[in-house]
């Protein structure tokens, strides 16, 4: 039963996808027109398998948080691959169970969201039936119960993640990104891809619950290579140190799929896998090492960024990087609930981030923070909502934040004292954990005031730009928009309460004074000069912090850069040599054939020259040798 | 075989078919080298005279004679009537080899010293006693008309269907269907 | 006699008239040269006959057949060279190449050319081809 519902739940979005696809354009309006009633039909075709899937998975947690736990493994099939059998099935764990309701819940409120967002663009019918595809995926990733399966769930991610990024694609800048982010996280998918290989090599067999048995019989070597693969393609998926890159390009994408993508699904995947798999990771300690080492360089490394973007996504990306990497933190210290507690607050309160970042997008018409300023009155339910996310973000209580934070700083205070981890990884994870603490403070507080507080810099655009969904309108967001904002809001301020019992007061004083310390900071210089920037705090590192430390820049130069020189090289290969192979043995065989053709010139005399030339050597070899 | 008289003691007869050999040989290459047309022609006299001469060594008297008579005769008249009728010019003419001459010239070396070799090679030792009259006309005659009839009148329909032939392909009256 | 002596004749009457077939031009010159390679033969039947003391004298009627063929041979082949000479004017041998490939005449290869547009050669070549037969 359980895992039938699992079933359920994954291929619902699944079918709707297909069935979004193939017939929501069908039949069709009049051609060049925005076709109104298939937007319409895609719509329900979406929201109605989601909304149907959040159920279930909301009964499913009931069921069994409730005590049944009935046939919690199932196996549609059994592919004999000769060496290791692929076994096609699906599996529940308490883990899938809570991050499925947590995926289904987004995805559903992103749905409901997208229709007040993108219903008039053209292409509505298969953005939606791509998001459909992608929660199914996202699904398939958590309920699998065998490597190979959950690979291919971790792949059709990514391909959606490329197919929604460049969903404005006529703008070349969003089709570049849409590219970057399928390289980027294709490379670490690379590794990963081996890393399952060595994994379930090593233990016989790719089914996740027989790879958790038998890993303590296999070598400490094999482990940490496995592990280590795997961690590139964590990286590369969670937007991780030093694959992160793409993160913030893919802010290209429709605002919902920034909500989407990049704080409850697709990111989360790494760290859910990583979850999965911890008895592996925690047996690898050289592995966890390497991610204490990447979290701590992510999370204040992205938190600096955050604080000197002016473009209102990309502070979110950024913060979704730093606070990815506070989830990889508490897993590196050891701590799995403590990830996925963070995890599931997170997804709420980034979420509701997100769409609340796309719904002040939606009505300023630009996505600078230099733009907008004193919103709070004119979308009051917007600012409400934001309000409570950036509460959550920075930790202060009750927000979810708070707790599950607090969570993960009391992994990580534990791990330096003793556990897996190596002393010196331990303190520079620590340390910088406190760090970021204080610039998450920084920079929320000054999106927050940048946005909602100060002088109204907007002005109406004349025309509405590709890319933009609106001019400024001057009022809230409709209502399909405002629905899941307050829907996602509830979460985002009350989930943390369940972790209530395990709260360390003395840690979250620290942090919550900490936070207060960064904003106090930001508020000090806002007020100051409410017309001017406060990351102007940061002096002479406010340039390579909005660069994101030249990351993207060293990469240019040492990956892009000689790849392009090598494909100039290729191409030059290719047309020299290959097809100068071709076409010189075409000329050579042309030069022959001309050769040839002298002999073929009418002249009889000389046909009757070669002939008895012929009989004569026939005849000498006929003499001397007969 | 009997043993066979020195090369260098030849008899009477083969000095004179040297003679005549060397005369039509040297006939032959100036019908081939000359640069007159007509000049040809007359040299191809020469050379069969000097062969039907070199019959008559061979005792084959009436061979000598038909060469004589059909040759000398008939083949020489006719090429020249060709020569006339195909408005070949008179006295020397630059261009009567083609350009294939230098490839001409080595097949036709190496064809003869190919054969050259293999005759030397073959026909050392085979001698010919010569006995007169074995090549009268009685004999060939009735050699012709016992044994070969068939043949020779094979021959004669040969020659009728190539008279035929002539006459239409000379005729520009007669055109094809 | 030794047979040598006419073998040898022959041989050298026959390989002037090779060369003689081969780079004489003048058509009549060449019908002359093919009657030296001919009488080389007949020397030969004659003088192996003698040799070999044939009863049936295979060797001098053959040569008289021969003879008879090439006089018959000579009439035919005349009688074409006249008609080639009324068509063209000239009986020159190797001024008849009808038979010659058509593309011998532009010496440059067709490198990227033909590569661009393949069908331009082969249809330059058809229509060569169709624009002789014409006439």
């Amino acid at each position: 039963m359980t895992v039938t519902l699992a079933a359920a739940i994954t291929l619902l979005p699944f079918l709707a996808s297909a069935a979004g696809l193939l017939g929501s354009r069908w039949p069709r309006g009049a051609p060049g027109t925005p076709d109104k009633a298939a937007a319409r039909r895609a719509a329900w075709i979406a929201i109605l398998p989601a909304a149907v899937s959040a159920v279930l998975a909301g009964w499913l947690a009931l069921r069994w948080w409730g005590g049944a736990r009935d046939t919690t493994a199932g196996t549609l099939t059994i592919i004999d691959t000769g060496g290791l059998p692929i076994s096609v099935g699906l599996e529940v764990t308490e883990l899938s169970v809570l991050v499925g309701l947590l995926v289904t819940v987004v995805a559903l409120a992103v749905q409901v969201y997208s229709v007040g967002y993108l219903g008039d663009d053209r292409r509505y019918p298969s953005y939606s039936a791509f998001i459909s595809l992608f929660t199914s995926a996202m699904l398939l990733v958590i309920y699998a119960g065998d490597l190979l399966v959950l690979y291919a769930g971790w792949e059709i991610m990514g391909l959606c993640s490329y197919l929604l990024i460049g969903h404005w694609w006529e703008d070349l800048g969003n089709s570049r990104a849409a590219i970057k982010a399928f390289l980027v996280t294709r490379l670490g998918d690379v590794g990963f891809l081996f890393g399952i290989f060595v994994l379930g090599v090593g233990a016989g067999s790719f089914r996740i619950a027989d790879v958790l048995a038998r890993f303590p019989q296999m070598s400490t070597a094999t482990l940490i290579v496995a592990t280590l693969l795997l961690l590139a393609g964590v990286a590369g998926k969670s937007a991780q140190v030093p694959l992160h890159t793409w993160l913030p390009d893919a802010m290209a994408g429709p605002t919902p799929i920034s909500a989407l993508i990049h704080a409850a699904t697709m990111v989360a995947a790494g760290i859910f896998m990583v979850a999965r798999l911890f008895p592996v990771f925690e047996a690898a300690g050289p592995t966890l090492d390497v991610l204490a080492v990447l979290a701590a360089l992510g999370m204040l490394g992205a938190a600096l960024a955050a604080l000197a973007q002016d473009d209102l996504k990309r502070v979110l990306a950024y913060s979704t990087i730093s606070q990815l990497a506070y989830m990889a933190a508490a897993l590196a210290a050891g701590d799995d609930e403590a990830a996925i507690f963070h995890l599931v607050s997170h997804g709420a309160f980034k979420a509701l981030l997100f769409l609340c970042a796309g719904a002040v997008i939606h009505a300023v018409g630009s996505n600078l923070m230099s733009d907008m300023g004193g919103l709070r009155r004119i979308m009051p339910i917007t600012f409400v909502t934001m309000t409570i996310g950036f509460a959550a973000l920075v930790g202060l209580p009750p927000a979810s934040g708070f707790f599950s934070k607090d969570a993960v700083l009391v992994a990580v205070e534990q791990a330096s004292a003793e556990g897996p981890l190596t002393d010196a990884a331990a303190w520079l994870l620590y340390a910088c954990a406190l760090a970021t603490v204080a610039v998450t403070g920084a920079y929320a507080t000054r999106a927050w005031l940048r946005t909602f507080f100060g002088e109204r810099r907007v002005v109406a655009l004349p025309e509405p730009e590709p890319g933009t969904a609106h001019v400024f309108t001057a009022h809230e967001a409709p209502l399909s928009m405002r629905v899941p904002l307050v829907v996602l809001a509830v979460p985002a301020l009350l989930f943390g309460f369940v972790g209530l019992g395990d709260m360390h007061w003395g840690t979250a004083a620290v942090s919550v004074a900490l936070a207060l310390l960064g904003a106090g900071i930001t508020y000090s210089a806002w007020r100051s000069d409410p017309l001017a920037d406060p990351a102007r705090l940061l002096g002479p590192f406010r340039v390579p912090c909005e660069q994101a430390f030249y990351v993207d820049t060293a990469y240019h130069a040492i990956f892009v850069r000689p790849v392009l020189r090598l494909a100039r090289v290729v191409v030059g290969t290719d047309d020299g040599v290959v097809d100068g192979a071709v076409r010189g043995s075409g000329r050579l065989t042309l030069g022959a054939a001309g050769l040839l053709r002298f002999a073929q010139n009418g002249n009889v005399q000389l046909y009757v020259s070669g002939l008895l030339a012929g009989v004569l050597l026939i005849a000498v070899g006929a003499v001397m040798f007969g | 075989m009997a043993e066979v008289p020195s090369y260098l003691s030849p008899t009477g007869q083969e000095i004179v078919f040297l003679l005549l050999g060397a005369v039509a040989v040297g006939a032959a290459l100036l019908v081939v080298t000359t640069r007159q047309l007509v000049h040809a022609a007359l040299w191809l006299v020469v050379c069969f005279g000097a062969l039907a001469g070199c019959y008559l060594v061979l005792t084959a008297e009436f061979v000598a004679w038909v060469q004589v008579l059909i040759y000398v005769g008939a083949v020489v008249a006719l090429l020249l009537f060709g020569l006339m009728l195909t408005r070949a010019p008179i006295g020397r003419s630059a261009d009567l080899d083609s350009g294939n001459r230098p490839v001409a010239a080595l097949v036709a070396l190496a064809t003869a010293a190919l054969l050259v070799t293999v005759v030397i090679d073959g026909f050392r030792t085979a001698y010919a006693d010569l006995t007169p009259g074995r090549g009268a006309a009685k004999e060939l005659g009735s050699s012709i008309f016992r044994n070969w009839v068939l043949p020779f009148e094979a021959l004669s329909v040969l020659l009728l269907a190539a008279l035929i032939g002539a006459i239409v392909l000379s005729r520009t009256d007669i055109r094809g269907r | 006699m030794h047979i040598v002596y006419p073998a040898v004749v022959s041989a050298l009457l026959f390989s002037i008239g090779v060369y003689g077939v081969l780079a004489r031009r003048n058509t009549i010159l060449v019908l002359m040269s093919v009657e030296l390679m001919l009488n080389a033969v007949n020397l030969n039947l004659v003088a192996f006959d003698v040799w070999l003391r044939d009863r049936l004298h295979s060797g001098q009627v053959l040569t008289l057949f021969v003879i008879v063929i090439a006089a018959a041979e000579l009439g035919v082949g005349l009688a074409i060279v006249l008609g080639v000479y009324r068509n063209r004017r000239s009986v020159d041998l190797d001024g008849m190449r009808d038979l010659a490939d058509p593309g011998t005449e532009p010496a440059g290869i067709p490198g990227d050319a033909a590569a661009e547009s393949a069908t331009t050669p082969v249809a330059a070549e058809a229509a060569a081809r169709s624009g002789e037969a014409k006439p």
